[in-house]
């Protein structure tokens, strides 16, 4: 229904440009639009929408043409098949979206035969760019955040020892081995590892937290996919009384969406994280960004880390499109032409590594607060400028192939 | 007091606490099933709808946790009568498949009508205080809202346990559950009996669904997501035996608890284990009719 829209539009700014030449680049967007996961999708499919629409003359006379599909529970089953069919039957040029790392993993073959541009906007697993050279991320690595917070938690937050906890699939060991390393070489000392079950459903996390409880660790990291599961963590720890028993919650920005903030509650407050996004961040693309969100979605709606990355990710594509002038049917050069971009985005500076396709970004070490006007935020307590991902850096596992 | 005895005392607790929610939640759905033999999908969803009914009252309108959990109770089973004497009753002799049809149609809609009015983010509740500390057993604290789902859970049983064991109405669902025809025969009006069960299984699907917003979160999705946990307790409790229901639903809950807290590797595979093992022996459940 949307799709018609777009084509409005796009036949719109057809006629505006007037020119003859004029392309149309048709892009496949693939994000989860139903299931448990489905307000992932709506984050970063409204930062798609927005820079879209306020962007839209910066191709001219060019236009792009928005194809969405459900990407489905994060197994990628669904995922493949309707991005299969987005390159097959819409005959897509570029792919873009992928909020779970499945979807990411078991697309990597289907791009690289077709040689069809996947630019991520959100799956994490580190090793997900070696995997095509068709693949392009503009979000992250779990390395981004779990390393340096294994060296910031030793030295700055005074966890001697750690438990780890994570939602059992790629991202999640990813995200934990991350911090791990970084830990360890500090110097500290990692008391427990605990799978906390497939992604799919929310578990009840009282065994699991009961468990770290009774094993008095200085802090206990935990990854879990950023959506109703991070509303369940910090219910959990504010009821068993963890911080109160002396063990302090710390983990990647995916445990304090900025969207799910508010409705945290006390529990959150004290809560480290390391990120790349956060809506209090104070720079002038951010402030930009957050006003034309407000202005488009209401004033109760809020960016997350996911939208910033969307909104990156479609400045990415649009800027490759520009350098192209509309002539994408060549994957190689879309990809090409995104190696080294670099722009100032809500995240600060974000550049892609042309060695690896990843993106370099700064991180901030943040810290939850209730803020003069009665609502929960986030302090920026340190940032660490132009990080890269350390998975690929150090060549650990899957990264180093 | 020893260390081990101190773990499995909280085990026991915590589990005791989750196999509330699950026998609140479920017990409806297995009292329905066994006495029309008909498959209702859509039950998570009426346990969605309490939830929400909860979120809106006691954030929009300011009632309190607990009169907002009876409310809701009440409206979602009162609701529930539309459905079962609109839709429901048209399929009673219908096939297994076309009955799951209509029930999931429900649950996918409902979905999709949370969603519209709602949105996909996850819902909490304000808690009263009391409900938000802990309590102290002497050698260890456990959370009071925990400690109120197991005290809860203990009145739910009783008054069912009477109103099944020891009224008239309860001795003619009984009856109606081991022999319909036959209940029918003596003159038991089977219809109007199983509206009125349908009412109450789901209200409580709709406390179970409000009382769930703390443990487990609370989004659309709902409907469908635990869905699988129900149908379990109901197979491993025996379609229609509320002891076999409560017996399910503890056997499950502690099994759970205790395989995450001991062995957490393993994780989430002893409920599926235990079921399977249960389901071996006795393929009916604990007290299903072979």
């Amino acid at each position: 229904m949307r799709i018609i829209g777009w084509l409005g539009l796009a036949a719109l700014a057809f006629t505006v440009g007037g020119t003859a030449q004029a392309e149309t680049v048709k892009v496949g967007v693939v994000l989860p639009f139903s299931g448990a996961n489905a307000d992932l999708g709506h984050q970063i499919d409204k930062a798609f929408d927005l820079y879209v629409k306020l962007h839209a003359k910066d191709i001219a006379p060019n236009t792009v043409e928005i194809i969405k599909r459900d990407e489905g529970p994060p197994t990628g089953a669904v995922a493949k098949t309707v991005a299969t069919e987005l390159i097959t039957n819409d005959k897509v040029q570029i792919l873009t979206g992928f909020v779970f790392s499945p979807s990411a993993i078991a697309l990597a073959p289907v791009v690289t035969q077709a040689k069809v541009p996947m630019v991520i906007a959100n799956a994490g697993t580190a090793w997900i760019t070696n995997l095509s050279p068709y693949i392009a991320r503009l979000s992250f690595s779990m390395w981004h955040h779990g390393y340096p917070m294994g060296a910031y938690a030793f030295k700055s937050i005074g966890c001697k020892t750690a438990a780890l906890a994570y939602t059992d699939f790629p991202p999640g060991k990813d995200s934990t081995e991350a911090f791990k390393t970084g830990f360890e070489k500090a110097g500290g000392k990692v008391t427990e590892s605990i799978p906390m079950g497939s992604p799919v459903q929310v578990p009840d996390f009282t065994p699991f937290f009961q468990k770290i409880k009774d094993a008095k660790p200085d802090c206990m990291y935990v990854f879990i996919p950023s959506g109703a599961h991070a509303a369940g963590v910090m219910k959990t720890y504010g009821e068993l009384g963890m911080r109160k028993a002396g063990v302090k919650l710390i983990g990647p920005m995916d445990l304090i969406p900025d969207n799910k903030l508010q409705d945290m509650g006390d529990a959150a407050i004290g809560t480290v994280v390391m990120g790349n996004y956060a809506v209090d961040l104070n720079n002038a693309e951010n402030k930009a960004f957050n006003a034309e969100w407000h202005k488009a979605y209401g004033k109760d709606s809020y960016p997350d880390f996911m939208s910033a990355a969307g909104w990156d990710t479609m400045h990415a594509i649009f800027d490759a499109i520009k350098k192209l002038n509309g002539k994408v049917d060549d994957g190689a050069k879309v990809i090409d032409a995104m190696k080294g971009w670099t722009a100032n985005g809500p995240r600060g500076k974000v550049t892609i590594d042309a060695a690896t396709r990843d993106i370099v970004q700064d991180e901030n070490a943040m810290e939850v607060i209730r803020k003069p006007d009665g609502k929960l935020g986030v302090k920026v307590l340190g940032t660490t400028k132009a990080v890269k991902d350390e998975c690929k850096e150090l060549k650990v596992g899957r990264c180093g192939s | 007091m020893p260390h081990f005895a101190i773990i499995a005392v909280s085990i026991l607790f915590d589990g005791l606490a989750y196999a509330m929610f699950l026998f609140i939640t479920s017990v409806g759905l297995s009292v329905t099933m066994g006495l029309m033999g008909f498959v209702n999908l859509a039950h998570g969803a009426f346990a969605m709808a309490g939830g929400y009914v909860v979120v809106t009252l006691t954030r929009n309108l300011g009632v309190g946790f607990v009169p907002s959990l009876a409310i809701a109770a009440v409206v979602v089973g009162a609701v529930s009568i539309v459905f079962e004497r609109g839709l429901y009753r048209r399929l009673y002799k219908s096939t297994d498949l076309e009955q799951v049809l209509l029930t999931i149609g429900l649950a996918f809609m409902a979905i999709a009508t949370a969603t519209y009015f709602y949105g996909p983010i996850p819902k909490s509740v304000p808690l009263p205080e009391w409900l938000q500390g802990d309590v102290n057993l002497g050698f260890r604290y456990f959370p009071s809202y925990r400690a109120f789902l197991i005290v809860l859970g203990a009145v739910l049983i009783t008054v069912l346990w009477y109103g099944f064991e020891r009224t008239n109405i309860g001795a003619k669902i009984r009856a109606a559950v081991d022999n319909r025809r036959m209940a029918e025969s003596v003159g038991i009006n089977v219809d109007r009996l199983f509206t009125l069960t349908f009412a109450v299984g789901s209200g409580l699907a709709a406390l179970g669904g409000g009382l769930a917003i703390q443990l487990l979160g609370l989004s659309p999705s709902f409907a469908v997501l635990y869905l699988v946990l129900f149908l379990i307790v109901v197979a491993v409790g025996g379609l229609g035996s509320l002891k076999g229901t409560l017996l399910a639903a503890l056997v499950l809950g502690v099994f759970d608890t205790a395989g995450k807290y001991l062995l957490a590797d393993a994780g989430g595979f002893f409920v599926y284990a235990v079921t399977v093992a249960v389901l071996l022996i006795k393929p009916a459940g604990f007290y299903g009719r072979e």
